[in-house]
């Protein structure tokens, strides 16, 4: 369970005070499909940011399955991303060096798993994700739909509790924008918190719950 | 992350990185041989003039008419002014001492050797047996100015001057004209080739009063005497002074230097200077240390995307700092390596082309050369790697 108390995240351009989130409260339940809308300039990225521990809120308090992580050391907050939060980002960013199934191995080398189990787990999380044939391809030698469900399944590979998703399909055409969305809502009822930051009414009227923001604060919340 | 990881994890980028990464490291290697190669030619001049310090024979101490304080012997030595000549009584005193283990007498002249029709001038060293081994001389056939023999008219050829004048290899016992008098040929010295601006392979000696006769004195050039040990070096030097002044009415009027003197000061002339171009070396090293650093830096902003990354997927600060710190490691790793193998072999190449130079790099050099690379690769890493660490996730992500 996500609950945020009181959020307040303050960006400073020049001299001017930018409040990107202006006291903030929410509760997310476990296996929540939540979509978050807004103009630009909202919020809605930096709300994303601060569920997913990329980014200190400036006060306020947020706990995580029952755990304060405001108040965590940045080690600590990274193993709590590594291990229940996964992240899927509009421009994929994979490592365009490292082939489909290193990509998707990464969270593995990161969490410490020794080369027969991360292999194995691997092989599994390539046939979940139709991505067999496409293993040792580098990702400039993927299509868009093929790098976004690499990037998925490197999110999930750990089983985290929340997957959050900043404009998920925004480089996708819209059939394989509908390939990504459908295999993220299928992730979704298995069980695991879905949060989709998204411009895209259409995508967002798919989720269970409706959070609008403006200007730093919620100004809808309907499911 | 485990420390396994991080290094295959860093030498995969070190390798798709594969113009940068080779560049660097030819850096490194060309700073790493530099001092290895350099280091092998000082080192090796050192030993070089060493081992033809000790071809003249060991424990030596040589007395020369004259005084100079200046160092240096031979040359300054040979222009100075003789008060008072030594003669062959000095030597026979000298050869009293206890301290002195053996001693020749020496002349030096130039002379026409003719035989059979061929005629060549020849340098002549009027000497005793004992010049053989002072000198560390071998004679490949027939017997030195034997004892007892001194009186006779012997003569003793280079190997060259054997060669020469007796192209059938019978020398021994043949006649020979050096000047107006006949001699008998008695020994051929054995190829030894050039040593300290003497070349033993075109010289010819004759006993030392043959020598006074045929050049018209009754004066040395040179004594020759070689101490009972290395310890004996010091007190025979003074006790062959003190000698030599009692006999010349209180003159102090000769000089008496020691091989020892003169090899450690060439010994530390050639290791300063074997130190200086290591030195130089090392600059290289030190530039190429800051290529590194650039490099890195150049990475950390080419990849912050990439950083980003790493971090949303929950890579913490200190793995980032090690994966970055592990790819510098590996590059100058490799530049040391490569380095190392280049300047071996470069001063296998250089001995190959001048055999007479044993230019064997030092191992504290090779040692040296390469830590220097891996210490200027690490600490030119720690900077890129802290500012990798510190990058602001959502900042990197977004390229910022």
């Amino acid at each position: 369970m996500i609950r945020l108390t009181a959020i307040t995240r303050v960006f400073h351009m020049g001299d001017q005070e930018v409040r990107a989130l202006n006291g903030i409260d929410l509760e997310i339940q476990s296996g929540e499909y939540v979509s978050i809308m807004g103009p630009s300039g909202s919020g809605k990225s930096t709300l994303l940011n601060v569920v997913g521990l990329l980014d200190r809120p400036n006060s306020g308090s947020y706990e995580l399955d029952g755990t304060n992580v405001t108040a965590l050391s940045e080690t600590e907050q990274a193993r709590v991303r590594r291990e229940k939060i996964g992240f899927v980002f509009q421009s994929f960013h994979l490592i365009p060096r490292l082939t489909a199934a290193e990509n998707i191995e990464l969270p593995l080398i990161l969490e410490g798993i020794g080369p027969a189990e991360r292999k194995s787990r691997v092989e599994a999380t390539l046939d979940a994700f139709e991505l067999r044939d496409r293993a040792h391809h580098r990702p400039s030698e993927l299509s868009g739909g093929q790098r976004q469900r690499v990037a998925i399944a490197r999110a999930t590979i750990l089983k985290p509790t929340a997957l959050l998703a900043d404009e998920p399909t925004g480089n996708l055409d819209h059939r394989t924008g509908a390939e990504v969305v459908a295999l993220l809502e299928a992730l979704h009822h298995a069980g695991t918190t879905l949060i989709v930051v998204t411009h895209d009414r259409e995508l967002g009227a798919r989720a269970h719950r409706h959070i609008s923001m403006r200007d730093g604060e919620i100004v809808g919340d309907e499911k | 992350m485990n420390l396994r990881d991080t290094l295959s994890l860093s030498f995969m980028t070190v390798v798709s990185y594969r113009t940068r990464s080779l560049l660097i490291v030819l850096a490194m290697a060309l700073g790493v041989a530099a001092v290895v190669v350099l280091t092998a030619l000082g080192d090796g001049a050192r030993n070089y003039v060493v081992g033809q310090f000790s071809s003249l024979g060991t424990n030596l101490i040589i007395v020369l008419p004259g005084r100079s304080e200046t160092s240096g012997g031979f040359v300054s030595a040979a222009l100075g002014q003789t008060p008072r000549d030594l003669t062959l009584e000095d030597a026979r005193i000298v050869g009293q001492l206890p301290q002195v283990r053996r001693l020749a007498p020496l002349n030096v002249g130039v002379a026409e050797l003719t035989s059979g029709g061929k005629l060549r001038e020849v340098t002549v060293l009027g000497s005793t047996a004992e010049l053989l081994p002072i000198r560390n001389m071998k004679l490949s056939k027939g017997s030195f100015l034997a004892h007892g023999a001194e009186r006779s008219a012997q003569i003793v050829l280079g190997s060259v001057l054997a060669q020469e004048f007796f192209p059938d290899g019978n020398a021994i016992g043949q006649r020979i004209r050096l000047g107006d008098s006949r001699f008998m040929v008695s020994g051929v010295i054995e190829q030894q080739g050039e040593a300290m601006g003497f070349n033993t392979d075109e010289l010819a000696i004759i006993p030392v009063e043959y020598a006074q006769e045929l050049f018209n004195t009754s004066t040395l050039f040179r004594i020759l005497v070689e101490a009972r040990s290395r310890n004996a070096i010091e007190p025979a030097k003074s006790a062959i002074q003190h000698t030599l002044k009692l006999r010349h009415d209180g003159e102090d009027d000769v000089t008496v230097i020691t091989q020892d003197a003169i090899l450690a000061t060439f010994d530390r002339i050639l290791r300063a200077l074997t130190l200086g171009v290591a030195g130089i070396a090392a600059i290289s090293l030190a530039v190429a240390g800051i290529l590194v650093m650039n490099v890195m830096l150049v990475a950390v902003a080419q990849r912050t995307s990439e950083i980003g990354l790493l971090k949303a997927i929950g890579a913490p600060s200190a793995d980032i700092r090690r994966l970055f710190f592990a790819e510098a490691l590996w590059l100058s790793l490799a530049g040391g390596a490569i380095g190392f193998a280049l300047g071996h072999l470069g001063a296998l190449l250089i001995r190959l082309a001048y055999p007479q130079l044993p230019a064997w790099p030092p191992v504290w050099a090779s040692v040296a050369g390469v830590a220097t690379a891996l210490i200027t690769g690490i600490l030119a890493s720690l900077l890129p790697a802290a500012r990798a660490a510190k990058l602001d996730p959502v900042n990197a992500l977004s390229g910022k």
